[in-house]
């Protein structure tokens, strides 16, 4: 189902957490809301769920006006990021919960709770407790007691925050995945940009309350609407006025006129990327990168002198 | 090593040793000294007429007096934990008045609204209803004594398991209801269980404020704690021990079944 929010303001006491916030999630697709804490995603998802009451605006979940619907009738189906794991239930219990809540018969609840603990890997598991699984199983868990209840819409709230690194890595492709099999309208909050890009199709990049920029991994980082959406989809460094990407700076050996004179600082190796920490001569920072082949082959090294040139700096007009 | 095994068996021996002079050795003398001349006396004493009534009193008053400090409790939790409003801290400090309060106190507060020339006596008493000396005083003056502790034992459960839990039922489809039922309730089930257990023993036992309001008036008026009282003033020392013994077996039962819980818990 599509979502549209319209115009929402949410405060709480004095702090202004949603400050007039319009987006568009079309049918089905996968939808980041993408910002540093404090931007307002997390509220702007739990108004979408109905488990916040926005003080202005509009919420239209399929065409309806879902504003004042309680979160119980509002069909969405929802992650938190600790799981919220119902602790005195077994997993079978959990993911059943609420298909017995819609007085379901017995076997067909028995019947779904098995076809999702497959879904989602939790085969062996139904009659454990929350306490007795990982961390990554648990947010399993509760996903499949999310889809249970075949929601119109898939909400998650930082659904791998609290995961270690490789499991996070895991869970996002399965997420992707899962999403191509059930195809529900699904949107996840993050603060990790790499995270968006991975899974996402459309991310919506918010901050302080407002929304900078939507778009698709791609456009986001290669057509940023402003220096926020610029330094936080990836790295940047500044020169003058100018915004330019670690890995749209050329090293040259030889000065050529144009070039800026630096000294290597430290030369960083991050697997099949370098990144070549420099000081120019004008005393500021500036980081590279390049492949590995290109810094053998140069033989890059710390306290080497190199002059270095912007391919495709950007400049705001705001900035 | 040696040491901190010196020091470990130091505080046991300090925790132990206080313990056992300060509880144990007394309520071993009792039951000693109730049995000192075999099961006659204080069977005899505890099955008269005015012993069993004074048991089945302090029954009447522990079952209306618990039931309703427990629901009232977990109500009183749900506010204080969940609600923010004005008084909130006014509220909280009141629950804990009974604590603070000597009984004595509080069953003369109790005679002062309730007894004659009280704010309600008079009232009360030209609709025909006696509340001081007799039952619903006595059961009042329990229900004041007892009340604060399931909410103090709740309360604390009730904010370490937050609110995701209940969110995430509610967008499953729960109403508020079936939320507390199936999600809050289980949840916070030990908390509960262990205030009804700490609010029994203290019902059971409630001598100073239950004494004032009850006027003790024999085969009547008179709890199990009132009956011990009188047969100890009376020099009747088996039939207090015996009663005493009864009013001891029950808070440990009470006791035993609290602790039975708590390893179930740590079981499951």
């Amino acid at each position: 189902m599509s979502i549209t929010i319209e115009g929402v303001e949410k405060r709480f006491g004095t702090f202004e957490a949603l400050k007039g916030v319009s987006v568009a999630v079309p049918n089905g697709s996968l939808t980041a809301l993408l910002g540093p804490s404090g931007s307002g995603k997390s509220t702007l998802l739990r108004v979408i769920a109905g488990l916040e009451e926005p003080d202005a605006g509009r919420v239209v979940i399929a065409g309806q006006d879902a504003t004042k619907v309680t979160p119980q009738k509002r069909g969405v189906g929802f992650v938190f990021q600790h799981y919220a794991a119902f602790k005195h239930m077994t997993v079978e219990k959990n993911v059943g919960f609420g298909l017995k809540i819609r007085k379901k018969p017995k076997e067909q609840i028995a019947a779904k709770v098995d076809e999702l603990l497959e879904l989602v890997h939790l085969k062996g598991f139904a009659h454990r407790y929350p306490s007795e699984l990982s961390g990554g199983q648990r947010q399993r868990m509760a996903l499949a007691r999310a889809l249970a209840v075949e929601p119109e819409v898939l909400l998650l709230d930082e659904p791998f925050g609290a995961l270690d690194a490789t499991v996070r890595k895991e869970l996002r492709t399965w997420l992707r995945r899962l999403h191509e099999d059930v195809h529900v309208t699904t949107i996840f909050v993050t603060h990790d940009q790499e995270e968006a890009m991975d899974v996402a199709q459309q991310i919506v990049v918010m901050n302080d309350g407002l929304i900078e920029q939507v778009g698709s991994p791609r456009d986001l980082y290669e057509n940023p609407a402003n220096p926020f959406v610029m330094g936080f989809v990836g790295e940047v460094n500044r020169v003058g006025d100018n915004l330019v990407r670690p890995h749209d700076i050329e090293i040259l050996l030889e000065p050529d006129g144009t070039a800026q004179e630096g000294q290597i600082e430290r030369v960083a190796h991050l697997g099949f990327e370098v990144r070549v920490e420099l000081v120019l001569d004008d005393g500021r920072q500036l980081s590279v990168q390049t492949t590995r082949q290109d810094a053998e082959e140069r033989e890059l090294e710390a306290g080497q002198i190199v002059y270095v040139r912007p391919d495709r700096e950007r400049k705001f007009s705001a900035a | 090593m040696r040491g901190n095994r010196l020091q470990r068996y130091g505080l046991r021996f300090v925790a132990l040793g206080y313990l056992a002079a300060l509880l144990l050795v007394p309520v071993v003398i009792i039951f000693v000294r109730t049995f000192e001349d075999g099961l006659g006396p204080p069977i005899d004493a505890i099955t008269s007429p005015d012993g069993q009534h004074a048991f089945w009193l302090t029954l009447t008053c522990v079952l209306i007096a618990v039931p309703l400090n427990t629901i009232f409790g977990v109500v009183a939790a749900l506010v204080l934990v969940r609600q923010k409003f004005r008084g909130k801290a006014i509220l909280n400090t009141i629950i804990d008045l009974p604590f603070a309060i000597s009984p004595v106190v509080i069953g003369l507060s109790l005679l002062l609204v309730y007894g004659i020339n009280g704010w309600f006596g008079d009232d009360l008493a030209d609709a025909g209803i006696r509340v001081i000396f007799s039952t619903p005083g006595m059961v009042l003056a329990t229900i004041f004594v007892s009340l604060p502790f399931v909410v103090r034992e709740t309360m604390p459960v009730l904010q370490e398991i937050g609110t995701e839990q209940e969110q995430a039922a509610s967008t499953l489809g729960a109403s508020g209801w079936q939320t507390f039922w199936r999600i809050t309730l289980p949840a916070i089930r030990w908390g509960v269980a262990y205030g009804v257990v700490l609010a029994t023993a203290r019902a059971l036992g409630e001598f100073g404020a239950v004494s004032v309001v009850a006027g003790r008036i024999s085969g009547e008026t008179e709890t199990l704690p009132l009956f011990v009282e009188k047969q100890f003033s009376n020099f009747d020392l088996a039939g207090a021990y015996a009663a005493a013994i009864l009013l001891a077996v029950m808070a440990l039962v009470v006791l035993f079944s609290m602790n039975l819980l708590r390893r179930k818990e740590r079981e499951a």
